[in-house]
């Protein structure tokens, strides 16, 4: 019977289901069809209508002979139009800004000298430092391609107490300003309570802007520049690296989602702050406000304020800051705010909620790959929207906050030398940096574009470009003694390095105060030995970037290294596998002395070692032109009139662009014979200043990276076989374990 | 159907004991299902009778039938609302409705393209002279194939109307920014996509479309950083139509016949002076093609170049030059960049302030070399000074982005719908490797996902995993060891016992044939799933810094490495 009633149900659902098609469905059909057919053709609800029509195209074949040729105005004229129209809001690099006062001297940066009685902030003058500290620096206004003023711009608030007063007429009186062309303005507040305008209260003239908080509505693309807002304890140099210290996997943290910080009940900004309890579960997404700031908030509070208050100390902002996945960064009074800052260090993903707001660097930062852009719009869908992103991009969002924080912002230097960097790169067109060189490490302040505009020349692009570094090296062998005798140590490198099979050619670098040597003394090699003569006879030209330097790898050597064939091959092989390393054989090692409280260096044998010494080393040729063209000339002097120091000057530079140690490969802890005191020049490692003067090196050298770059490893690679209980017959580098 | 549905879903074990009573249930309800179902098929046949094409299967099935000239034609009121220019101060969040787009978990937007309408002023005139051009027909009826489309207005994000303006040399603007405003869902134009190859006309040539549109997006070929709205507006293309007509076949970058080629007709003669005297310093290295003066016009004239009464097949010619010059005429875009990124000659653009197709996602440096038109005379010695390397990146880059992004209107209209859709959806936009990476470099890169160059510390130590094979003593012997370890954080032993005989041989499994066996099947099965062999192999290994040195043992940190 049941099965019955069962059958009976469903032939009737059958039969009203067919009904129901018929009727439901097929009835009002013709009905809608009939209000379309008004229409002349058939459902517009249907996708785009193949026409079968014979149709025109939308430029006729002959139209750009017809009108274009010679009937538009001079481009020349044209050009000239433009520049005079576009001015003030609407300037552009073309209108507003003088290329012709670059191309003498390329782009140099000029600072007005600083008036007496004129006060600068803290902030100010660490940019103004930065600037004359750095490479792009000239004193001499006549060679200057970028003015910088010396009056101080960064807080133009009228309330603030760092307000400089009369600004338009100290600025016109300058005798350089020129109406503001070619110069840079640093800007960190503009307007006040209660609208805050981005008007910086003094004509600015043609002058470009690198401002923070700055709107998409005034920012003018390719001339100004965003900066991030950053406080006044913002360090000059150096600077906190990434909290990040390991990648956990999964990624995430206790909270999902945080913020904690003021409300402002009315006015300018204040609705996406009022509005964030809505979100706040307590749990995962812990949104905080306080209403209590400022001196009679008492008088404006609302309902929620107590409850907020309350709410609000319970929290701890800097362990929230470490303990969550991502970080609510929504806009105060003025668009921008430190929080930004603050989360891109935590390694907490940014989540933006300011609208308008032309995030800093945006001319060459993607920001998509390191933060979550929302909008203040749809703030109730933020935390399903960070809900949904995918583990593995949040693994590469926080990564990348890492980056970015250690390239561009930690300090107030790499801000500005971002900013200068950015107008170089518009400055000098063909050679600039691409989106990658930016966007990827180690970033555009140690990618230097007049080094190449082709990405496979550096170090670091080989696995993002799918390509291998150029499989044969060049032998650069710096020789300050004269040839003698046919039985000097570096009669025997040449052999034993040109017998290589990855050698290209050898360089003899002739440091030597005697005439340079027939060219029949020097040994007869399979490949060629090309002899250069030192320019000054100093030690930094052994990294000089040598235009004969045809392969990407560069086997460094002093003349009186001792190196077997093996153990260069085997060095080679390594350097493939890191390019962007030094690849060494002895090594050294750093450490922090407490008792002296400075660096100290050490040439024991260890369990680790942080540098390896470049009288033999294989490295990528990239960095002799880092070395020449990055580092300031107070430290390659140091190192010139020293004659001493230039191999830890190379692994500081090498581990500050990778923030990786070097490579040690062999057991080999020393390459000279002659170490051991013999008769030799080469003895200066024998003598007791030349330890002390590594030492003082060491600290001059990390007081100007603004820290300590050089990173320990305990790693050493030697051969598959290396040592062990096989027949050496399998073994292919069979020399290295003889020496 | 839904029937049967529910007995399938009983189970087959049902079947056989059915009685035979009920099968006339099963008859009774089969034949009214059938019914039905003739009835609704007669009930279609008769409608079609009557609306002829009310069904769109297939192209081919309505090809000969639909006409442009079908399309409703409607008057526009001389006194009808113009809309007001474009507000310059236009961004996504000041402009753009986003709340149309919603949330959605595909993080898709959808866009609706208006049906087709002639419009016409009082007097009857049409408002454009061409009306529906062959590539904006390409272009709407690839967007309706897409995963973007709606037929559902009230469900769209973005408004396409298939008023074609294209081109503004064929325009009445008036009555064409009327007619835009006379759009059902006009609403100032909110969330309205407007597309534009050759903006401007006589004889100042603006560089965007003068067609006053209110708030709509505009998706223009040839802004100047002037017009272009950052963010906002997005930078496409001039399509060449002769990319459909001739196939150029890619070329395996590499030096070619000519270094610098330039091939455009309409070039100022201030320009072209100053090319000519490149020319004669550098002579063979630069050919300098202008029109024939003797060939007719028309189709035949545009395939042809001349140089002193020599003729040359263009764009073919474009394929035997290393370097094209692509100059700025009346207008920045010119239709020539996309022949010659198509021949994979590598662009030498000279356009002060044009905004580069796609330039909010493609990165341009690395296909083309951008110079300022000043520095025309200098630009032998620039390219010179190019490492040829590079220039073969550029010139398989510069072939690539043509394929991906400037080969059909299709082509174009995507990328354009899906740098809007990034924008809305920011945390599911497309990666720069993904939009710049030509195929093969996305199968030869590697992009590790723990990029970030990070030395950790000791502190949270490591998992070991330990697989076993049914062999407990040995595990236990892992255990003790491996337990000794200060920075072992935890031990995870997964058992793998699958009821096997322990291998024979009793010191170690790599002793063991059929293990061998096994394993090199399990890595020819991986390496056909990854489509590649991932593993390197490398001649180093990693010792501690000390390894078998001649050194007092207890001073070494692994002193046990080695003695093993």
């Amino acid at each position: 019977m049941q099965a019955k009633k069962r059958y009976l149900i469903s032939l009737l659902t059958g039969a009203f289901l067919v009904l129901l098609f018929y009727f439901g469905g097929g009835v009002p059909g013709p009905a809608a069809t009939g209000s379309r057919s008004r229409h002349g053709y058939s459902r517009p609800e249907q996708p785009w209508p193949h026409f079968s029509d014979p149709l025109q195209h939308f430029s006729p074949w002959d139209q750009s002979d017809t009108e274009e040729y010679n009937v538009h105005i001079s481009p020349r004229q044209k050009r000239d139009v433009n520049s005079s129209v576009y001015k003030g809001k609407r300037c552009r690099m073309q209108s507003c800004f003088d290329f012709s006062l670059c191309q003498r001297n390329g782009f140099k940066v000029y600072v007005y000298p600083q008036q007496k009685g004129e006060k600068i902030s803290e902030s100010y003058q660490n940019i103004l430092s930065t600037i004359e500290g750095s490479r792009f620096y000239t004193s001499d206004p006549g060679q200057a391609c970028l003015f910088v003023l010396s009056l101080d711009t960064l807080d133009r608030d009228q309330l603030s107490p760092q307000y400089v007063h009369n600004l338009k007429t100290k600025v016109q009186s300058l005798p350089l300003w020129n109406n503001g062309r070619n110069h840079l303005i640093f800007n960190l507040y503009s307007g006040t309570w209660p609208d805050y305008t981005e008007d910086l209260g003094f004509d600015i003239g043609q002058a470009m802007l690198a401002k923070a908080s700055i709107s998409t509505e005034n920012f003018r693309p390719n001339f100004d520049v965003s900066i991030p807002l950053f406080s006044k304890d913002h360090p000059r140099t150096g600077g906190d690296r990434g909290y990040l210290k390991y990648n956990t996997i999964p990624p995430f943290r206790k909270y999902m989602l945080v913020f904690k910080g003021k409300r402002y009940l009315t006015g300018i900004g204040s609705d996406t702050r009022n509005a964030l309890y809505h979100v706040h579960n307590a749990e995962d997404v812990v949104l905080l406000t306080t209403c209590k700031h400022g001196k009679d908030w008492q008088k404006h509070k609302d309902a929620r304020c107590d409850k907020d208050n309350a709410e609000y100390e319970k929290y701890d902002y800097r362990e929230m800051l470490h303990n969550s996945t991502f970080c609510l960064v929504p806009r105060g009074r003025r668009l921008g705010s430190f929080r930004f800052l603050e989360a891109l260090q935590a390694a907490c993903v940014p989540v933006m909620l300011s609208n308008g707001w032309e995030l800093p660097f945006s001319e060459v930062i993607d920001w998509n790959t390191a933060a979550v852009i929302g909008d203040e719009r749809l703030l109730l869908q933020i935390p399903s929207t960070v809900r949904s992103i995918h583990q593995d991009k949040i693994l590469a969002l926080r990564q990348q906050t890492q980056f970015l924080w250690e390239a561009y912002f930690s300090s107030v230097e790499k801000i500005v030398l971002t900013t200068l960097e950015i107008i170089q790169d518009r400055v000098l067109q063909q050679t600039s940096r691409s989106n990658l060189m930016w966007n990827s490490h180690p970033g555009g302040l140690f990618t230097l574009p007049h080094y190449s505009s082709y990405l496979g020349d550096f170090p670091f692009f080989y696995a993002e470009l799918g390509i291998k570094p150029n499989p044969k090296f060049t032998a650069v062998i710096h020789a300050v003694t004269p040839l003698v005798s046919q039985s000097q140590p570096i009669l025997k490198l040449l052999v034993s390095v040109a017998r290589s099979q990855y050698c290209a050619q050898i360089i003899v670098l002739w440091n030597c105060d005697k005439p340079l040597p027939a060219k029949h003394r020097w040994p007869a090699t399979s490949v060629p030995i090309i002899v250069i003569e030192g320019e000054n006879k100093v030690m930094s030209s052994r990294f000089q970037p040598y235009d004969s330097i045809i392969s990407d790898a560069v086997l460094s050597l002093d003349e009186d290294t001792v190196l077997s064939t093996t153990e260069v091959d085997f060095a080679f092989t390594v350097w493939q596998s890191f390019p962007e390393r030094i690849v060494g054989y002895p090594a050294r090692s750093h450490f922090w002395d407490n008792n002296k409280e400075r660096w100290g260096y050490t040439s024991k044998w260890t369990n680790d070692y942080s540098m390896v010494l470049t009288g033999a080393a294989i490295y990528h040729r990239y960095y002799h032109f880092l070395y020449s063209h990055f580092l300031p000339s107070s430290l390659k002097s140091m190192v010139d009139q020293l004659a001493n120091c230039e191999d830890i000057l190379m692994n500081f530079l090498v581990s500050a662009v990778t923030k990786l140690p070097p490579i040690k490969v062999t057991q080999k802890k020393q390459y000279k014979e002659t170490m051991m005191g013999q008769s030799s020049r080469a003895s200066r490692w024998a003598d007791p200043d030349h330890f002390a003067q590594r030492q003082t090196c060491m600290n001059k050298f990390a007081s100007w990276f603004g820290g300590m770059p050089l990173v320990h490893s305990q790693m050493r690679l030697d051969p598959v076989l290396f040592k062990d209980q096989v027949s050496i017959l399998r073994k292919k580098y069979r020399e290295i374990e003889r020496l | 159907m839904c029937a049967s549905v529910k007995y399938g879903s009983r189970g087959p074990a049902l079947i056989p004991r059915m009685k035979t009573k009920y099968r006339i249930y099963y008859i009774t309800l089969f034949s009214v299902v059938l019914l039905g179902l003739i009835a609704t098929g007669i009930y279609y046949i008769t409608l079609f009778s009557f609306w002829p094409h009310s069904i769109e299967s297939s192209a081919e099935w309505s090809l000969d039938r639909r006409s442009v000239h079908d399309a409703p034609l409607v008057r526009i009121p001389m006194s009808s609302p113009i809309p007001e220019r474009g507000d310059l101060s236009c961004r996504m969040h000041t402009c753009f409705d986003v709340y149309r787009c919603g949330y959605n978990p595909k993080n898709k937007i959808k866009v609706y393209i208006y049906p087709l309408q002639r419009f016409v002023d009082e007097v009857g005139v049409p408002i454009s002279s061409t009306g529906l051009s062959r590539e904006y027909n390409d272009l709407l009826s690839a967007i309706s194939d897409s995963d973007f489309y709606t037929d559902d207005v009230s469900r769209a994000c973005l408004f396409i109307p298939s008023i074609d303006v294209l081109n503004q040399n064929s325009l009445r603007i008036r009555e064409t920014a009327q007619a835009l405003a006379m759009l059902p869902r006009w609403d100032k134009g909110m969330n309205h996509l407007l597309f534009n190859m050759l903006p401007g006309g006589p004889p100042d040539y603006n560089t965007a479309l003068d067609v006053p549109r209110d708030r709509a997006l505009l998706a223009g070929g040839g802004f100047s950083t002037w017009t272009y709205r950052q963010g906002y507006d997005v930078s496409i293309p001039v399509y060449s139509p002769l990319s459909v007509e001739v196939d150029l076949p890619e070329r395996q970058p590499g030096p070619r016949r000519y270094f610098i080629l330039s091939s455009q007709t309409a070039i100022h003669r201030e320009y072209r002076v100053e090319l000519e005297r490149l020319k004669e310093e550098n002579g063979e290295a630069l050919l300098l093609l202008d029109k024939c003066s003797n060939l007719s016009q028309g189709l035949a004239s545009v395939r042809k170049r001349c140089y002193k009464g020599q003729v040359y097949d263009y764009p073919q010619i474009l394929q035997e030059s290393s370097f094209c010059v692509v100059l700025r005429g009346a207008r920045l875009g010119q239709a020539t960049l996309s022949d010659v990124l198509q021949a994979g000659c590598v662009p030498v653009i000279m356009a002060d302030s044009y905004i580069l197709p796609f330039s909010e996602v493609l990165d341009w440096k690395r296909a083309s070399v951008v110079i300022p038109e000043e520095k025309l005379p200098e630009m032998y010695t620039i390219l010179k000074s190019i490492p040829h390397r590079q220039v073969e990146e550029m010139q398989r880059q510069a072939r690539w982005f043509w394929e991906a992004y400037f080969s059909s209107m299709k082509a174009i209209g995507m990328t354009t719908l899906q740098i809007i859709n990034d924008r809305i959806y920011p945390y599911a936009a497309l990666t720069y490797e993904e939009w710049n990476n030509p195929p093969v470099v996305k199968w030869t890169s590697v992009n590790s996902p723990l990029f970030l160059p990070l030395i950790p510390p000791r502190s949270p130590g490591f998992t070991a995993v330990v697989l076993t094979y049914d062999r407990i003593e040995s595990l236990f012997r892992v255990i003790t060891e491996i337990s000794k370890v200060p920075s072992l954080a935890k031990l995870l032993v997964v058992w793998n016992n699958q009821n096997k005989s322990p291998p024979e041989a009793i010191d170690g499994l790599s002793l063991d044939q059929t293990h061998m066996v096994e394993r090199s099947e399990c890595i020819n099965k991986f390496a056909s799933v990854f489509a590649t062999m991932p593993l390197k192999v490398v001649e180093h290994r990693a010792d501690p810094v000390l390894y078998k040195d001649d050194f007092p043992e207890k001073l070494k940190s692994f002193p046990n490495i080695g003695s093993l």
